[in-house]
């Protein structure tokens, strides 16, 4: 314990650093959004969201309607609708409480409702467990929800705010759920710059649902019965409404930049010692944690690995990836998500990257990794054997096209 | 380059909000002298329950980096401070099935510190706490136990002051005046706490403790399957069916192995089969099936088992046949009913210097009578915290005054 006083990193003027949890990072953004409809139901980890949020409110910060429903599939029903009046909306669940959602979660994107949703990573039960896994927020992958994967409170606080901005965009209307590992990020509390009202109303315009809002004024009927002459138009719409994303999301991030002085330049993903390396690792969410801090140990060693965190699953980033993967000697994706009787049998995000690399010029031996399931930890030495079996891969010019469990008892 | 890393060892539920603060505490005082921080509570703890040991953890360091490096284990692996706010934890815990019983030191470094509040000496305290392979500080504040609940604080200043006691235990991260500061800007912090911060930085007790002391139990541990060794289907096998205790009589069923439960217990039922009328009351109620029945049909609380609720002593109808007794006076968790068996004049002097110890029978938790918080809270600012309120145990008041 040497004593040692570095001096305290100075707040840009008009922010105030507060040590909260990333759910109460997530509340204060909802604030400093103005949401005007929120609905709840207890799930872990989800639940410490709605916590947070009813503090607020009963705090007197936030003035919105909180409605507690008698399940998920209400709650994300009930906010659907709150949308299409042209209320700023915002729910969430987690694990099989996300589940029990699902036949309103599919609907919500063809009637291009901005609903704004966080989801607590939780491993599907049985058995009942709270640990983190991806699966249940994957499992919207295909149908029209945009999907992206926080680390940090910090960055639990800033992706809410863009999350709002993208989404209820007129070029996107597309529903967004932000995935925030449950555990170090909802149920742990770091320093976070929270940013004053002043600033976020110059980043994030009122929600205006335009032609689509439902009003006496303007007449319209939302989800008519259709029969099979209209259905894979209305598709073509949302793959259009999903590609537009893609702009709205770069120019979402360039604006953050300009108005709050941080955030990152490429929106898509965070990579990390990645300039030199032979080893790219990739990863999504709090994973990064142990995965950074085992480079920096190799680095010291000589070894040149680096990290490749992906922040945005839909819309895939597939050329920047590609781009920045293609350059490695052997990827090692590390999935905290499974997909069982997939190709090689390996996690929804290995199997991704081996699609977008399918027609890259350069393509690395690619090595899958399952681990953490379950909130399972995942160690250093985990991480230490995946660059071992990446390295060799490296050196043989090709990958074992199997997939490895790690930290599995066996 | 430096980090601290703390632990707080609590009570579920009861001190679940005292070793929130407390660790949100330590990272706003560091921050006071510029250091990074995070607090977090151990996720597989949660849902919470009475009494269970659970875990807080804080982390301060020098900088970002630093603060990553020992972050990357999700549970830390070793701890500079161990902070446990009850003194019965140093028994030891056991926080879930499987997990074994964890020596309360467990993963204090070596020449770290063990802080506790307690009213018991060093000595009696190193009875109960395991032999550790290395040496370490045990350093006391003089307190009993703060319990609460989910939806209520005991405003003690437990809190404040087991962060005074860090500012003098690791000055370099915590300085006084930082903490001061701190506890002063806080949601939860006055101008008394600040006192009280003063003043258990000067009046902090500590000794080293070496290689020779502790308790020289091996606590059990358990080896966790493979996965191919485990059932499919998410399956596992029920708990066998007791038999009867001896010459087929009596009964004794048989309970779960890999989880004890006793580390749960602040109290324990101390039993008089003399007086008991065998009307099963305790053995039907005991929410967690701990009475084994006896040859001649009276009722043996299992001492590996009982969580110690108190239930059994509120519903025994006959006075002072059952008392629950503070956790720290006893030894082991050996029968009672054999003790008596063996020895009947010898238990009813052991039974009766338990049930008339007025310090070890008042509830470690919850109230007894209007206005005892408040004396309490009064003695505790004024004299460091060592008044102990005769209460009256159990649902029975009107029979069992002490
Ligand atoms: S205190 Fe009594 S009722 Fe409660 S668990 Fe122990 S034996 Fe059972
Ligand atoms: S409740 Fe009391 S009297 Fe009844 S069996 Fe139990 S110990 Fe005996």
């Amino acid at each position: 314990m040497a004593v040692v006083t570095p001096a305290a990193p100075a707040a840009t003027e008009e922010d105030k650093e507060l040590l909260i949890s990333g759910s109460e990072a997530v509340a204060e953004s909802l604030t400093l959004a103005d949401i005007d409809v929120v609905t709840a139901y207890p799930i872990r980890p989800y639940d410490t969201v709605m916590q947070a949020i009813a503090k607020k409110i009963s705090g007197g910060q936030l003035v919105a309607e909180y409605i507690v429903a008698e399940g998920e599939h209400s709650q994300f029903e009930i906010v659907k609708h709150a949308s299409t009046v042209g209320a700023r909306v915002f729910c969430g669940s987690s694990g099989v409480g996300w589940m029990y959602a699902m036949e309103c979660l599919v609907v919500t994107p063809p009637l291009r409702v901005p609903m704004v949703a966080l989801v607590g990573n939780r491993a599907l039960d049985d058995p009942g467990a709270f640990g983190v896994e991806h699966n249940d927020a994957l499992v919207v992958r295909d149908v029209g929800w945009l999907l992206c994967w926080i680390d940090t409170s910090q960055e639990a606080l800033d992706t809410t705010l863009i999350a709002y901005r993208v989404a209820e965009d007129r070029r996107v209307f597309l529903p967004l759920a932000i995935s925030a590992d449950g555990a170090f990020l909802t149920h742990s509390q770091a320093l976070t710059m929270v940013p004053p009202k002043s600033k976020v109303d110059r980043f994030l315009p009122r929600y205006d649902r335009g032609d689509l809002l439902l009003h006496p004024d303007n007449p319209i009927t939302v989800a008519p019965q259709a029969n099979e002459d209209w259905v894979i138009e209305i598709r073509r719409q949302n793959n259009e409404a999903m590609a537009r994303a893609v702009t709205v999301i770069e120019e979402a991030y360039a604006d953050f930049r300009r108005v709050f002085g941080r955030g990152p330049e490429n929106p898509w993903f965070e990579e990390y010692m990645t300039d030199d390396a032979d080893v790219i690792l990739v990863g999504m969410g709090t994973i990064s944690l142990p995965i950074k801090v085992a480079i920096r140990e190799l680095r010291a060693k000589g070894k040149k690995v680096g990290l490749v965190r992906l922040r945005w699953f839909r819309p895939f980033p597939t050329e920047k990836l590609v781009a920045a993967l293609s350059k490695a000697k052997a990827l090692g994706i590390i999935d905290r998500d499974y997909s069982f009787g997939s190709p090689f049998g390996s996690g929804v995000v290995a199997n991704e990257i081996r699609a977008a690399l399918y027609n890259a010029d350069r393509r690395p031996p690619l090595l899958s990794f399952i681990c953490g399931l379950g909130g399972r930890e995942v160690t250093l030495e985990d991480v230490y054997k995946a660059v071992d079996l990446c390295t060799a891969a490296a050196a043989a010019g090709k990958s074992d096209a199997k997939t490895h469990w790690l930290g599995v008892r066996e | 380059m430096a980090a601290l890393i703390c632990e707080v060892v609590y009570r579920g539920i009861f001190q679940k909000n005292l070793a929130a603060r407390i660790t949100r505490g330590i990272v706003l005082s560091a921050r006071k002298s510029g250091r990074w921080g995070i607090a977090f509570g151990r996720y597989g703890d949660s849902p919470q329950r009475n009494g269970i040991p659970a875990k807080d953890f804080a982390i301060v360091a020098d900088t970002k980096e630093e603060l990553e490096q020992n972050m990357a284990r999700y549970e830390p692996k070793h701890v500079d401070v161990t902070i446990a706010v009850d003194d019965t934890l140093s028994k030891g815990v056991e926080s879930w099935a499987w997990y074994g019983l964890q020596p309360i030191n467990r993963l204090t470094v070596p020449n770290g510190t063990l802080l506790m509040t307690s009213v018991q000496s060093f000595d009696s305290l190193l009875r109960d706490i395991h032999k550790k392979d290395a040496p370490y500080k045990l350093a006391l504040l003089r307190a009993k136990a703060s319990f609460s609940g989910l939806w209520v604080y005991k405003e003690d200043h437990t809190e404040v002051r087991i962060l005074g006691a860090l500012a003098k235990i690791a000055p370099s991260f915590l300085t006084l005046d930082g903490v001061c500061e701190a506890i002063k800007e806080i949601e939860w912090g006055s101008d008394l706490k600040v006192e009280s911060v003063k003043k258990a930085y000067q009046r902090l007790e500590s000794r080293e403790v070496k290689l020779t002391e502790g308790n020289v139990e091996i606590p059990y541990s358990f080896e966790m399957p493979k996965w191919w060794e485990m059932r499919e289907g998410v399956t596992i096998p029920a708990i066998p069916v007791g038999k009867p205790k001896e010459d087929g009589k009596g009964y004794v069923p048989e309970r779960n192995p890999y989880f004890k439960k006793f580390t749960t217990r602040t109290m324990r039922p101390v039993i008089d089969f003399d007086t008991c009328v065998k009307c099963t009351l305790c053995w039907i109620q005991c929410p967690d099936s701990c009475f084994d029945v006896m040859p001649d049909g009276t009722y043996d609380a299992n001492m590996e088992a009982c969580c110690g609720c108190g239930v059994c002593e509120a519903v025994c109808p006959v006075e002072k046949c059952i008392t629950m007794v503070n956790e720290s006076v006893f030894d082991d968790n050996a029968s009672q009913w054999e003790m008596w068996r063996n020895d009947k004049e010898g238990y009813k002097a052991w039974m009766t210097e338990k049930i008339g110890d007025k310090n070890a029978t008042v509830r470690s938790h919850g109230f007894r009578f209007r206005g005892q918080y408040e004396q309490e809270l009064e003695k505790n600012l004024d004299g460091g915290g060592v008044e102990i309120t005769a209460g009256i145990p159990g649902e029975n008041a009107q029979h069992k005054t002490i």
